[in-house]
């Protein structure tokens, strides 16, 4: 086959992908404001989103924050600095992996779910069902999910916050010998409001990114059982790339 | 409400492409208000597309359909789901909200559509679901929990439960014993002459087609190649009718399989 033209797909295939995924985006966002809207689905989701992603999230956030405190005291004793472990853990935790490992968690649990269960509605003529029995598939569907992953993502992340900085404190002060009034001191003092902050943004906005990949690739999805398949994987990475580049933009944006 | 057409439902020269595949290729069908047409014709030759088109689950490339001598085809997407109301469609895969028990499917439009307080969805709900033969103890099971030809009894009556004009059924008997098979032809005769709604079924199932239909068409390669009267199909005259009611492999009609 001609190289040029496999460069000439992929380029037409991305734009392709690009311009479905805007028209998406606009037409969910539309319908959130536009009545009616499901309180009832809204509330549902948030659970089933937020509140049962918790222990995931959880543990995800202290292990991180315990190996956090490792890494920095080992990495900080070269230069005599142990004393900074614990307002190092609070800030990296608060300003970056909080919301980065929670992001990347429930992307994998939530992205993948909602891409296999809208996925399977579209193959099983579900959406089309919901269509003929007059009510918006956007609405119904995809809009209560956004929703509740953009409002239950910044309460995750600032769970995940205290847990990660009680990771840090609990290997701190039982394997690192540190003075657990000492190490709180250190750590609230060294925290400032914009800190946690940004943390939370981040988190909203990647609660809509996780929310978006699921229900794009579900929606989009055709071809029976392995159609839904590859809308899973693709809910996952994309959703997963989408929140890595955006932290990265949204860092250069609230620090600058 | 009063008919300002003679047809019900008219389409004229209908196409629909997808990419460069021709599904539809000029379609034209008229349905008389209180009739049930029934659509027969092979895998693949365009059924389901031309009812999600007149149902405005598709917009057709071009070509007219008409309900009531009103052009529906293009109308934009909000202004074409209000007229939802009016259908009432019967899935091949049922395709029942799993994530729903049994009895809010049939009360779905009620409830999120209409409005309706959920105590009262609940009895329509109940008598839709007498009407189709079922119990009020499966009310409160899941979809999957039903058997298949349960399952296709709770769709129609979903697809019924809001009185439509019109209603679809897409291959209703597809993958039911035959004695299912029958009992759900019953019904459909049943729920389709108590509303007096006109319906369009498609199917390949010959002696459900008999059964349900007033008029007959058979579409082939994206077009309606005969049109009559379900009691003349015997002697259509047309050989393409006669293979297809006979199921011969030999005739007009060639399947495309590589011959060895």
């Amino acid at each position: 086959m001609n190289p040029l033209a496999i460069i000439g797909q992929f380029i037409l295939g991305f734009f392709e992908e690009t311009g479905r995924l805007s028209i998406f985006t606009r037409d969910a966002v539309r319908h959130i404001v536009l009545p009616p809207i499901y309180f009832r689905l809204i509330f549902a989701q948030m659970v089933k989103i937020g509140y049962n992603s918790l222990p995931v999230v959880g543990l995800t956030a202290f292990f991180t924050g315990g190996v956090l405190a490792l890494q920095i005291y080992i990495g900080g004793s070269r230069f005599n600095a142990e004393s900074l472990v614990s307002s190092i853990v609070a800030l990296g935790i608060t300003r970056e992996l909080g919301p980065v490992m929670a992001g990347l968690m429930v992307a994998g649990r939530v992205s993948a779910g909602l891409a296999a269960e809208i996925g399977t509605m579209r193959v099983t003529e579900q959406i089309d069902a919901l269509r003929t029995l007059s009510t918006n598939p956007f609405k119904y569907l995809v809009v209560p999910r956004l929703l509740a992953a953009t409002i239950t993502m910044p309460f995750l992340v600032l769970i995940a916050d205290i847990l990660g900085i009680m990771g840090g404190y609990i290997v701190g002060t039982k394997s690192l010998g540190f003075n657990g009034a000492v190490y709180i001191r250190n750590s609230v003092d060294f925290i400032e409001f914009n800190d946690v902050a940004s943390g939370l943004i981040k988190a909203a906005v990647f609660g809509f990114i996780i929310a978006l990949m699921g229900c794009y690739h579900g929606y989009q999805s055709k071809g029976g059982a392995q159609g839904v398949g590859r809308a899973t994987t693709n809910a996952v990475v994309s959703a997963s790339i989408l929140i890595l580049a955006a932290n990265y933009a949204l860092t250069s944006l609230l620090f600058s | 409400m009063t008919a300002s057409s003679e047809f019900h439902i008219e389409l004229k020269d209908v196409h629909k492409n997808f990419g460069p595949k021709k599904v539809l290729d000029g379609i034209n069908l008229q349905v008389k208000r209180g009739h049930s047409m029934v659509v027969i014709g092979g895998s693949g030759t365009g059924k389901s597309v031309m009812l999600k088109c007149i149902i405005g689950l598709m917009t057709p490339t071009s070509g007219s359909i008409c309900l009531d001598g009103q052009e529906v085809g293009h109308l934009p997407q909000h202004e074409r789901d209000g007229l939802m109301r009016k259908f009432g469609m019967l899935f091949q895969g049922a395709a029942l909200f799993d994530s729903l028990p049994v009895w809010e499917n049939v009360a779905f439009r009620l409830i999120q559509g209409a409005g309706m307080d959920r105590d009262e969805a609940r009895e329509k709900a109940q008598e839709k679901l007498r009407q189709v033969g079922l119990s009020p103890e499966v009310m409160d099971l899941s979809p999957n929990e039903l058997s298949g030809g349960m399952q296709k009894r709770v769709g129609l009556a979903r697809a019924i439960a809001a009185d439509p004009e019109i209603i679809f059924f897409d291959e209703p008997t597809t993958g039911l014993d035959p004695i299912m098979a029958d009992v759900i032809n019953d019904l459909i005769v049943d729920c389709v002459k108590r509303l007096g709604a006109t319906a369009i079924s498609i199917t390949h199932d010959m002696a459900s087609a008999r059964k349900i239909g007033d008029d007959a068409a058979m579409i082939h390669k994206g077009k309606i190649i005969w049109n009559g009267d379900v009691a003349n199909i015997d002697h259509s005259g047309n050989e393409y009718v006669d293979q297809f009611i006979h199921g011969r492999a030999e005739g007009p009609i060639q399947m495309d399989i590589l011959k060895a």
